[in-house]
């Protein structure tokens, strides 16, 4: 089957010759029209739209958006805060970025719309330090909104307030896990918080109810209040609904972003027909669907078993390249949709040196705070270093694999052992690449090991 | 059908046991009280929880309930209520006790998390412990021990730290030997009230260190050290010194002042060689000052009184006491006590007094309390000797009163048990008009002008009873016998009773205490064997009056405002 056409709801005005990220040309654009519309709206019917839209977060957990604004503790009577996750820092992700800098108004009448719904007084964009000239962009926006109301004490003549500060993170992936931003924005180590007690719907910034937010979803929220609930919802795939922006990298022809409706398309038709297909003269070996926290996946493995689809049960047979690309598909599979990231690498890889890159940077970015995470990275990382440098042993790959399983156990999904997921986050890449590419790595220690030197002592 | 429990206690299952505890207790705690240990490091009772370290993972499961019904669901093959095992392992410290909360400690799932937990921890960890102060009380190897795998796998270099930094002049620092626990960086901040610690850099490089230009200094810097499970943080002043399973301990409390915060003191063939806090969560929870350990130092220190003197030539107790028999038959006798004595000398001090006729006094010893636990009056027991009955009011810092009286001539003679006259405000002009019996462990003016001089004990080498700031009896026992030459301070004022004329009820704390109980009100069916390690708490109504010198502290509420002003002069 042809790929579908993209479908650009958040990326429409992208690549437009002439857009530019400022106030006149948004509004050109019938920009903040919705937000006019919504504020004359109840709050609780928006929230509703957003639950029946099905939206999930699009910044690598895949929450239900809806379900997140109504675990919001309300009866305690303390401020609550709107955080926008702009820190992306998943590797292989590049989609807020390009929102950020070039439709940044369009973050701003979702933030707004938002804080609308949830009676929310004060947002706070955190933004990774890396994106200096999004700040700017950012708070240029943010002055030009408020000059015409749009933001500020007095939202188009409402009476309801809100104001966005923008905050700069200073190179740390962990403060893009949601508690270790809210440590971060309020001044400290970015430690993410024990979930009991501190769920940001409860006790959250200042220990007040916070909802934290990608940048990607709350673009949607405005899109949702535009359309309707029950519209967006028939946009996509059942339960994975609306669109989402794919973020393709490495050995492809046409790397880049692109947004289409979730699950209408494969990785096949995703790599092959949207994206190019391989570099010449090379093969597919391996990509990783949803940023390198995801599980890679092996061209040539198959996946089989049964599906809901509707009301029966299906059964399916996959390659790598008939999966679908939503959340629930990759879930089952084996891996996630994650942040959309996805790298694509072919037959001039070795598994090992890339697994031993990813491994470096978990271990760089672990925040230290708990025992498997902060020790299990950087042996594992290791470990890599030294087989990359000549001295791997054919336990190498098995000692790889259980170190990861005790970073984050065997389960499909988070297992408890680690603060956050930053555990699983580590150690999926390592279990999965050892397991699927189990052969390179005992190879490593044959092909590339280098001769130990004379009389030097074993290795246990 | 058993009777319903109060409504605060809640019943939890560890390991198919059940306990009742009160609500609010967590995992870790519940697991205790039915002896079942779960291995933790970051988790300390006194100190805010942060489930960093990992190594309390436990399975947790709750009673099945049907979602629709709300009935319970049973299972078929036991015909008890289902457990629904949580598949994820969850960390107990964090884990508060909540009804029908079932727990396994030793399932292979926890088992397997801990053996993780121990090898993440070991991996970096240096070898030291052939050097490392901490062996014999270390936790890592106390729980690699028990809860580890027992071998290792890790072949790739280790980390290098800064090893033996100085972190204040207290406190030694071993990065490397750090497991990150942050106990030491939540006291600081949280009991000592001192933000001084916090770590640097990031993940496996994390480091402990000191904010920029600040040192750890302050009055509970050890504490960090008695709380550290591995030999990252050592005393400086403990190091090298002993390997602590050759230690002997001793229950003993701290008289630097009236908190009296419970101690213990640790020896070996007579020697002391440090002090660490005993918990007492009425008291001092698990804290002392940094202060308070220097005070064994003492025992050994220049000026230590080492043999009885009369008139200034080395003698004997008997001869000693003869003179001062001599002495009191002169009549005149004023007697100035200890607020640093314990109960049973301040009981036998009033009999001598009563014995003499002579007026008693204390002196006073009055400073900056500083909110924890050095409390403004820095006599350990000035209510030692109101309860004794040695004196009915406060001690003034200075000894006006037996001033004036030596001036008008009333009193020729004093006694003095342990304290130096010239620093309470006497001259040395009044010290050299009256005949002195002097009672104490170091010299001083007095001492050197006593016609009778009778060296006696520290507090680490008799047994006794102290009573602090809460009205506490509490008791402290001898750890070390005592310096060359010295002698026990209930003999020396059982000897002095008997040299004034009256009956001695005795110089053991058996025969003393049957006295004491019969003859002090508060006291009354109190013996010394009696009285709880942690203390027993009196009666103070009779004292509700008096204007006691100290402010809030931990565990301490003053009942009125302290007015320091009466007590000062």
């Amino acid at each position: 089957m042809p790929a579908p056409e993209q479908r650009r709801i958040i990326f429409r005005h992208i690549d437009e010759a002439g857009y530019t990220p400022d106030l006149a040309c948004y509004v050109r654009n019938g920009g903040y029209e919705v937000l006019r519309k919504s504020v004359q709206r109840k709050p609780d019917e928006l929230i509703d739209e957003v639950k029946k839209s099905g939206l999930r977060g699009r910044g690598g957990a895949g929450f239900p958006s809806g379900l997140k604004f109504s675990f919001v503790d309300r009866k305690s009577g303390k401020p609550i805060y709107l955080i926008v996750n702009a820190d992306e820092s998943e590797p292989g992700t590049f989609k807020d970025r390009y929102i950020l800098h070039k439709d940044p108004h369009q973050l701003l009448e979702g933030i707004m719309i938002t804080c609308f719904a949830n009676r929310v007084e004060r947002t706070y964009i955190y933004i990774r330090g890396e994106f200096p000239e999004g700040a700017k962009i950012l708070e240029r926006a943010i002055a030009e909104a408020r000059a015409a109301n749009f933001v500020g004490p007095d939202i188009l003549g409402t009476g309801y307030g809100c104001e966005i500060y923008v905050h700069r993170g200073a190179g740390a992936y962990i403060c893009g896990e949601e508690t270790g931003l809210i440590e971060s924005l309020e001044g400290k180590r970015a430690y993410p918080r024990i979930k009991p007690p501190y769920f940001p719907a409860v006790l959250g910034l200042y220990q007040c109810p916070t909802i934290v937010n990608n940048v990607e979803t709350l673009c949607h929220v405005k899109h949702i209040a535009d359309m309707g609930g029950d519209a967006y919802a028939r946009i996509g795939t059942p339960n994975n609904t609306g669109t989402r922006i794919l973020c393709v990298s490495g050995h492809v022809r046409r790397p880049g972003y692109y947004e289409f409706e979730v699950g209408k398309v494969t990785m096949g038709q995703l790599l092959h027909e949207v994206c190019g297909g391989p570099l010449p003269g090379r093969t597919f070996k391996a990509v990783i669907p949803g940023g390198s926290s995801a599980k890679v996946l092996r061209f040539g493995e198959r996946f089989k078993g049964k599906r809901k689809v509707g009301a029966e049960m299906v059964e399916y047979d996959w390659g790598v390249e008939d999966i679908p690309m939503d959340f629930d598909s990759l879930a089952m599979i084996g891996s996630m949709g994650g942040s959309g990231g996805v790298i694509v690498m072919d037959d001039s890889v070795s598994m090992v040196e890339a697994l031993g890159n990813i491994n470096a940077f978990y271990s760089h970015e672990s925040c230290g705070q708990c025992t498997p995470c902060r020790e299990g990275t950087l042996w594992m990382k290791k470990i890599t270093g030294r087989m990359v440098h000549g001295e791997a042993r054919p336990e190498d790959g098995a000692l790889l694999r259980s170190i990861a399983d005790q970073i984050a156990g065997t389960g499909p999904g988070p297992t408890g052992r680690t603060i956050c997921a930053f555990g699983e986050a580590c150690a999926w890449p390592t279990q999965s690449f050892v397991a699927k590419f189990a052969d390179e790595f005992k190879g490593y220690a044959e092909s590339k090991g280098a001769p130990r030197p004379e009389g030097a002592p074993e290795l246990v | 059908m058993s009777p319903p429990l109060p409504a605060d206690l809640i019943t939890v299952n560890i390991d198919g046991r059940e306990v009742s505890v009160p609500k609010g207790t967590n995992v870790i705690e519940a697991a205790a009280r039915l002896g079942v240990d779960v291995p933790h490091y970051c988790y300390h009772p006194k100190l805010s929880v942060v489930g960093n370290c990992r190594m309390c993972l436990i399975e947790m499961g709750m009673p099945a309930i049907d979602p629709a019904t709300k009935a319970p669901v049973i299972d078929p093959t036991t015909g008890r209520q289902r457990i629904n095992w949580s598949p994820k392992p969850t960390i107990a410290c964090a884990t508060t006790a909540s009804p029908g909360l079932h727990i396994r400690t030793k399932s292979p799932m926890v088992r397997d998390c801990q053996e993780g937990v121990m090898e993440f921890l070991l991996i970096n960890h240096p070898l030291d412990c052939p050097i490392c102060d901490q062996a014999g009380e270390c936790k890592l190897q106390e729980q690699s021990t028990g809860y580890g795998r027992g071998y290792s796998r890790f072949i790739e270099q280790k980390n290098v730290k800064p090893k033996r930094t100085l972190l204040g002049p207290r406190v030694m620092l071993d990065d490397e030997r750090c497991i990150l626990c942050s106990r030491c960086i939540r006291f600081s901040k949280e009991v000592a009230g001192d933000d001084v610690l916090g770590f640097t850099d990031r993940g496996s490089y994390s480091t402990l260190t000191c904010y920029p230009g600040r040192r750890l200094e302050n009055n509970y810097s050890l504490n960090t050290v008695d709380i550290c499970p591995v030999g990252a943080l050592t005393s400086t002043d403990f190091r090298f010194k002993m390997r602590v399973w050759f230690l002997r301990q001793t229950n003993s409390i701290d008289t630097e002042s009236s908190a009296g915060a419970n101690t213990v003191v640790w020896s070996r063939e007579g020697a002391v060689y440090r002090i660490t806090p005993r918990d007492n969560g009425a008291v001092n929870d698990t804290w002392m000052a940094d202060s308070g350990r220097a005070l064994y130092k003492e025992i050994r220190s220049p000026g230590r009184l080492d043999a009885v003197r009369v008139n200034g030539a080395e003698s004997t107790l008997d001869l000693a006491a003869k003179a001062a028999g001599e002495i009191f038959a002169g009549g005149g006798v004023a007697v100035v006590g200890s607020g640093r004595g314990s109960v049973e000398e301040q009981f036998l001090t009033r009999k001598l007094a009563q014995a003499l006729g002579a007026p008693a006094w204390l002196v006073s010893r009055v400073g900056e309390g500083d909110g924890i636990l050095v409390s403004a009056d820095r006599n350990p027991n000035v209510r030692g000797a109101l309860v004794t009955g040695l004196v009915d009011e406060l001690p003034r810092a200075r000894l006006d009163a037996l001033a004036a009286a030596i001036d008008s001539g009333k009193v020729a003679a004093v006694v003095s048990v342990g304290e130096d006259l010239v620093a309470a405000g006497l001259t040395e002009a009044q010290l050299g008009r009256v005949s002195v019996v002097y009672l104490g462990t170091h010299a001083n003016p007095t001492s050197a002008a006593a016609r009778v001089a009778i060296p006696t004990l520290t507090v680490f080498e008799k047994n006794g009873t102290l009573v602090n700031q809460q009205f506490r009896i509490q008791r402290f026992a001898k750890a070390v016998p005592g310096a060359d030459g010295g002698v026990d301070d209930l003999v020396a004022l059982a000897r002095l009773v008997a040299a004034a004329g009256a009956p001695a009820p005795g110089a053991d704390i058996g025969s003393l205490w049957a006295a004491i109980a019969s003859e002090v009100p508060v006291l009354s069916g109190v013996s010394y064997a009696s009285i709880p390690d942690t203390g027993l708490l009196l009666d103070a109504s009779r004292w509700s009056g008096l204007a006691f010198a100290e402010g809030a502290s931990l565990h301490y509420r003053p009942s009125l405002p302290a007015q320091k002003e009466a007590a000062h002069v």
